[in-house]
């Protein structure tokens, strides 16, 4: 039976990751507060927006309302990254060789390691950001696509088009296909490998709700979401991914929305967060439920898996977050 | 501490207003002045508002058509951000003010309240408050759309820098706006001196109070509009605010436009009156047949839906001994029972559209054979 260590912080908890086996819960307010043999809290903005890991380093990278882009190391000392006046960062985005980018108003900035900063205008207010697996380019979500911008080239920006707010974006882990959230209740997909001419628009769509969480499985083979009272997993081992494919519906309740979802970090398990507290396990194999949390006072917000998956740190919205511990 | 008890969603109010019409003075006096509640201010740009605080957002106004093919179905997608930021930290303020650009459409902005679920799940449109200059509304309605739309669109009309004009121009302005939106409060004022009692938490929205407050919905009376400290009470009497509103006859001659009688017995400026081209449709009927009537207005606000504004009205149905009150922006709409009749109160529906190219004979017809003692 799972065990869970509760920790009870103020106000909505943005996001909960590990830094090693370390776990880190960032408040709105703009503590970050870190369970290291104790507690401890970094003051790191007057108002967060928004707080990711970086999938190339062993830091978190946060935005605010103070306009300050910040690194989290894993002893919990913030260093400023970027500072953009007055503005409020709820995108920022890690990328490799130390890069990072961040994005306010129609700007995408990618800072990198030697602490140069690329500037992108892009047409459009910039919604999300991501890096690609390989190379050093992003993609920039916005009114009517995405933008890809190769950050060491002039090359104008590569435009992937298709009508409608696009409010998240990710890459799959092998590259092959862009995926982004939408305003409407729906993902769209490109396949970024196909040849000339071949149909590369993927509409992922029938949720009751947007989608504001999506987790890849370890391998890619698999995208996982929130927006409707399951996890929406969708398949994308084939060659077109999900194409003509129905999803897999995980961990379904009845009329309790799904708002987060993570996968392990190597098993095809999925942790499944919802609206009324509640953490499920659930195995994407055989469909395979375990209760990990009972609800709680809010909706889970954020939850992550610590590298040797025994531990997931979630927050929620209300503030009650914690450690659940899997192999005991 | 946040608890699991459901929020109060928090008031917004939108502030609207050409260039130059008093927005920032309005704002600073919001933000200034000790009323004992605080407000989240998102504007488009800092600019002029000389207060610092953490509560001022700047937002770059971005309108999303949402992907249904209605091209009235917009939103702002800045504010969509902003509000769920704003509303990870509820406890900081009591209401979000939203300061429009000068030439801004106001509909993407109210519309982003009732169809965002996430926007409209903690927080309530409260007003649309237009601020319009009174020496230069005749100039603005000559040159531009926007201006129009503004006051049109609006729940309450402060009509700011009246020391600029004549007491003649400004009835005359009084009479612009009453034409172009005859449900609006109109308040008349010097340096954005409203009463901010008469701006702020004014329930326009909601189904409940909206048409509470206004004891005299429709009843084309200026006089009866609740004046702010700067009105003069010298209202003129127009005769076309007091036809005997005679629901039995769908022809009566009462029905014709604001526009057109004003130009029977006014005198100045009749050429700014020219230039409104939204006009409003009054309808009043008697007790409806639900089974005619919300079928009706769906019809309607489909068909007409992006050249309807704004719609408000309290319907009788037969049988129902509570009143039905629906309020729409375009295709969106919104009904539910307000309260029970009271005694001695008529039963009778009253329904008004404003907006542009309505056909008011085809609307009025229709919504009159939705009364249940149609056959």
């Amino acid at each position: 039976m799972p065990t869970v260590a509760p920790l009870d912080l103020e106000g909505h908890v943005v996001a909960a990751h590990f830094l090693g086996d370390t776990p880190f819960f960032a408040t709105a307010a703009g503590e970050i507060r870190r369970l290291d043999g104790g507690e401890k809290v970094t003051e790191a903005h007057n108002g967060l927006l928004t707080c990711v890991k970086d999938p190339f380093s062993a830091a978190l990278l946060t935005g605010g309302e103070d306009g300050k882009v910040m690194r989290i190391a894993g002893d919990g000392t913030a260093t400023q990254i970027a500072e953009a006046p007055r503005k409020w960062i709820n995108v920022v985005a890690g990328g490799p060789q130390g890069a990072v980018a961040y994005a306010h108003g129609k700007s995408s900035v990618v800072v990198l390691a030697d602490g140069s900063a690329k500037e992108f205008a892009e047409e459009r207010t910039v919604e999300a950001l991501a890096f690609a697996p390989k190379g050093l380019r992003i993609a920039a979500a916005r009114y009517n696509g995405v933008s890809l911008h190769w950050v060491n080239t002039q090359l104008p920006a590569a435009d992937l088009d298709w009508k409608g707010a696009h409010t998240g974006v990710t890459f799959s882990p092998d590259g092959r296909f862009l995926v982004t959230t939408m305003q409407e209740n729906a993902l769209h997909g490109w396949k970024l490998d196909g040849k000339a001419g071949e149909a590369r628009h993927m509409r992922m769509t029938g949720y009751p709700s947007k989608v504001k969480s999506y987790s890849w499985s370890p391998k890619g083979k698999w995208l996982a979401t929130s927006g409707a009272p399951a996890a929406i997993v969708w398949p994308f081992s084939a060659k077109d991914g999900p194409m003509g494919k129905a999803p897999l519906e995980l961990g379904t309740r009845a009329n309790i929305l799904a708002t987060c979802v993570a996968f392990h970090p190597v098993e095809e398990v999925l942790a499944i967060g919802f609206i009324d507290g509640m953490i499920l396990g659930v195995r994407v194999g055989d469909g395979k439920e375990a209760l990990l949390r009972r609800p709680g006072k809010g909706a889970i917000t954020s939850m992550s898996w610590s590298s040797n998956g025994k531990l997931i740190a979630f927050g929620s919205e209300a503030g009650d977050c914690g450690v659940i511990d899997i192999s005991a | 501490m946040a608890d699991t008890a459901p929020q109060k969603p928090i008031p917004v109010t939108v502030l609207t207003g050409y260039l130059g019409a008093g927005k920032t003075t309005l704002l600073n006096r919001i933000l200034s002045e000790s009323h004992g509640k605080k407000y989240a201010v998102i504007v488009n740009e800092f600019g002029e508002i000389g207060i610092d605080n953490d509560l001022i957002v700047e937002s770059d106004e971005e309108i999303y058509e949402m992907n249904n093919g209605c091209v009235c179905c917009t939103v702002r997608g800045d504010l969509i951000r902003v509000v769920e930021g704003l509303m990870r930290r509820p406890g900081r303020f009591d209401g979000i003010i939203v300061e429009t650009t000068g030439l801004a459409d106001p509909v993407p902005v109210a519309q982003t309240f009732f169809m965002d679920d996430d926007v409209r799940s903690k927080t309530e449109l409260d007003a649309v408050v237009a601020l319009v200059d009174a020496k230069h509304l005749p100039l603005r309605l000559k040159d531009s759309r926007e201006a129009e739309d503004q006051i049109a669109f609006a729940d309450v009309v402060v009509v700011n820098k009246t020391d600029l004009v004549t007491p003649q121009e400004l009835a005359t302005i009084e009479e612009i706006v009453r034409a172009i939106n005859p449900t609006a409060r109109i308040y008349k004022t010097t340096r954005s001196g409203v009463d901010l009692a008469r701006v702020l938490d004014q329930g326009a929205f909601n189904l409940e109070r909206a048409l509470e407050n206004d004891p005299h919905f429709l009843e084309h009376g200026h006089e009866d509009h609740v004046c702010g400290p700067d009105c003069d009470h010298h209202h003129h009497d127009h005769d076309h605010h007091h036809h005997d509103h005679d629901h039995h006859h769908h022809d009566h001659d009462h029905h014709h436009d604001h526009g057109h009688d004003h130009d029977h017995h006014h005198h100045a400026a009749p050429s700014a009156i020219h230039d409104v081209t939204v006009k409003s449709i009054s309808l009043r009927g008697g007790e409806m047949n639900p089974d005619r009537f919300f079928p009706w207005i769906q019809k309607v606000t489909q068909t007409d839906g992006p050249n309807i504004l704004r719609l408000k009205g309290i319907i009788a149905f037969k049988g129902d001994e509570e009143r039905y009150v629906v309020q729409g922006v375009h295709m969106i709409i919104e009904g539910d029972h307000q309260r029970p009749w009271k005694d001695g109160e008529k039963r009778e529906s009253r329904l008004v559209f404003i907006g542009r190219d309505l056909d008011r004979e085809k609307i009025e017809k229709s919504f009159l054979a939705c009364q249940a003692d149609q056959t």
